[in-house]
């Protein structure tokens, strides 16, 4: 955290030091922190099993050795907390590294993954599956998956069809495409109140029936997307300049965030698909990231990844082990995300002003 | 959770407050049309609304009218009979008051031949069920001031609300078999259901082995606790809920558990009540990672429920409480 040797360094002039490289040491201790939090969050778990006997195994499984688990403790461990534990970070990092696209293609703080209609698309596209077609649970990820695609396309559709390139046109056309969605989303859900626990359950969003088919299905677009997303960092810091300045550097502003918009939509969308809708990670994470280690997207996208990641293992690991029964693991993420992003928030005040 | 949440209030309204600004607009006809009725009414006073009723009437000769059920009075026998209660309406078909029926909400799906409507009771609307010109409404929740606004117009609202243990069940039998003029059978109907029952649970032979149960409400793993009504029928024949024990105020009667705790604990019998909800089967059950290692999948118990019995409190219970029992002794052996 020694933030003013840096912008010394760079002799930027600055009152707020702003680190634009990410540090290979950074990224060394952000992985380490992800490789800890994978590491513990498969040893302890809801089953009783004891870390020391899936230490064991884990060792067994890598060296050849006798595994000291029954073939059922071994199935809880490999067919339902690695694949969690696995799709918990996915999820996390697709949201928080989307999160952090919106907020830098939007110029403002408060967007997050959900702003162009992703959720209320994902959401009426879900009760519409549990309604029409209860029995095939099946098509449910790809129902929400192409709902959400569905609701940002329609939004940048309205956007582009109001004529202008701006950011805001495009922000309102998700906020009504949003509104409408849910409206029909609410009104399908009235027409059928026999399934409505069921839609509730979808829509408070949790991993608790993960498996590796679920990681299968969102890993072909999450990474993809992570990846361009990585890439084109640099693009979102000149795009914070304004669209007249990114202009000026040769970069056309409508079609950078065209491909931003689709690639970080994609990555949330697959989230959603598996996992339905888990609040506060796509806002917070990058917002704790930007505390922790500089403002600049070179730093900010790469280790919102990470970040992501790691914040919604270790929610979900407490979701599911702090008590018997599953806590919601929304309720988790905002119980806990929310004290910790405003105690990081009152400690860096000093350095930040 | 900051974006989330106004989204959650969006989708999740209370019942009481969703349906107001949809009707606002395109009700508005209907809404003057009924008030105009409602001091139409008022006007020519009660004395052209009786003898409507009276023309279907056919007075049960054993019924003693006006009936008082805690707070609400039942004139006469009522004979336009309106139920947002699945389970009322199919213990009202058991006591022989079916014909008595003039609507019926739109989850209640049994008997067949009941007056169907897309009554909705999760958010009544008492303008449609006043349409129905019922003289009794049966619902198992004075929601949004339901019972207030039927006042309004005379009728009277009688409130079933879900039982705590199987006596409240029967208890309810007699309240309609009183309320509607049926006494005698409402009794008889409490009776005889609790004596089937009693005897179905006495006649099942006891297990070998003690015997724990997982009951699953839907495929999220959500089930519920031998506190429920429900986990109190299980009781009855010794099993053991694997949802019990040290469930904390977040898991309450109903928690979700997680699929490592089912698969840890085991249980000897697997209860789907998610078989019409949400599809599932004992091969949807085996197809999951990593279940086929337990016991009640091996062993073939994985018991398919009828969803609808199960979260009603109807005389079918014998039936949801019979293939407990053929289960128990299946699995007991």
């Amino acid at each position: 955290m020694s933030e003013v040797p840096v912008a010394q360094r760079r002799g930027t002039g600055r009152t707020r030091p702003r680190r634009t490289r990410l540090r290979a040491r950074t990224l060394v201790v952000a992985l380490l922190v992800l490789v800890a939090a994978l590491v513990g969050a498969v040893l302890l778990g809801a089953g009783d099993i004891g870390w020391q006997r899936v230490l064991a195994e884990l060792v067994a499984e890598v060296t050849g050795g006798r595994s000291p688990l029954s073939a059922r403790e071994a199935a809880i461990v490999w067919q339902l907390r690695v694949p969690r534990v696995v799709l918990a970070g996915l999820v996390g990092a697709a949201l928080s590294v989307s999160g952090a696209t919106f907020q830098g293609v939007f110029r403002n703080p408060l967007a997050d993954p959900y702003l162009l209609g992703a959720a209320a698309g994902a959401g009426m596209a879900a009760t519409l599956v549990v309604v029409l077609a209860p029995a095939v649970s099946a098509w449910l990820p790809a129902a929400a998956f192409a709902g959400a695609l569905g609701g940002v396309g329609l939004s940048w559709l309205l956007g582009r069809s109001a004529g202008r390139t701006g950011t805001a046109t495009l922000l309102l056309a998700g906020v009504a495409v949003g509104s409408f969605l849910t409206a029909i989303q609410t009104f399908v859900q009235q027409l059928n109140t026999t399934t409505i626990r069921q839609i509730y359950t979808w829509i408070l969003g949790g991993l608790n029936v993960s498996t590796w088919t679920d990681v299968l299905l969102a890993l072909p677009y999450i990474a993809p997307a992570a990846v361009v997303l990585c890439l084109c960092a640099r693009l979102l810091d000149i795009l914070a300049l304004g669209d007249a300045e990114a202009a000026s550097l040769g970069l056309r502003p409508g079609r950078v965030r065209l491909l931003l918009i689709a690639a970080a939509s994609l990555a949330t969308a697959a989230a959603v698909s598996v996992s339905g809708l888990i609040g506060f990670v796509g806002i917070v994470v990058p917002h704790l990231v930007r505390l922790l280690a500089g403002a600049s997207y070179r730093v900010v996208i790469p280790l919102s990844l990470i970040g992501g990641a790691v914040f919604l293992i270790v929610a979900d690991e407490i979701a599911r082990t702090v008590l018997p029964g599953e806590i919601p693991l929304g309720v988790v993420t905002a119980f806990t995300g929310a004290p910790f992003f405003v105690a990081v928030l009152r400690s860096s005040r000093g350095q930040r002003t | 959770m900051s974006r989330l949440l106004p989204t959650h209030a969006a989708t999740f309204p209370p019942a009481a407050t969703r349906a107001r600004p949809r009707r606002s607009r395109s009700r508005t006809a209907a809404l003057s049309f009924v008030s105009l009725l409602a001091a139409l009414l008022m006007l020519g006073g009660c004395a052209t609304h009786a003898p409507d009723q009276d023309s279907t009437a056919k007075p049960d000769t054993e019924a003693t009218f006006p009936v008082t059920i805690g707070s609400v009075t039942i004139d006469r026998q009522p004979m336009r009979i309106v139920s947002l209660s699945p389970t009322a309406t199919e213990t009202l078909y058991s006591l022989g008051a079916g014909p008595q029926l003039v609507a019926v909400d739109s989850d209640s799906d049994f008997p067949p031949q009941a007056p169907h409507t897309n009554l909705n009771a999760l958010s009544p609307d008492p303008e449609a069920i006043a349409a129905y010109n019922p003289d009794l409404v049966v619902t198992t929740a004075d929601t949004g001031g339901l019972s207030a606004a039927l006042a309004k117009t005379g009728v009277p609202t009688l409130v079933l609300p879900a039982p705590n243990t199987l006596d409240d069940a029967y208890a309810q039998f007699i309240t309609l078999g009183k309320a509607t003029g049926h006494q005698a059978e409402g009794e008889s109907l409490a009776r005889q259901t609790r004596d089937d029952i009693n005897k179905i649970v006495a006649g099942t032979p006891k297990p070998a082995h003690p015997l724990s149960y997982y009951y699953e409400l839907d495929q999220t793993y959500y089930s519920e606790t031998s506190a429920t009504f429900i986990g109190q029928i299980f009781a009855r024949f010794g099993l053991k809920n694997i949802a019990d024990g040290g469930t904390g105020p977040a898991g309450g009667d109903y928690p979700q558990l997680s699929a490592e705790r089912i698969l840890q604990a085991d249980p000897s019998l697997i209860f789907l009540a998610d078989t019409k909800c949400c599809g599932q089967t004992a091969q949807t059950v085996a197809a999951r990672p990593g279940w086929n290692t337990l016991t009640a999948v091996e062993q073939g118990h994985v018991v398919g429920l009828d969803d609808d019995i199960a979260s009603r409190w109807s005389p079918r219970l014998v039936d949801l409480v019979q293939a407990v029992s053929t289960a128990v002794a299946s699995a007991g052996r």
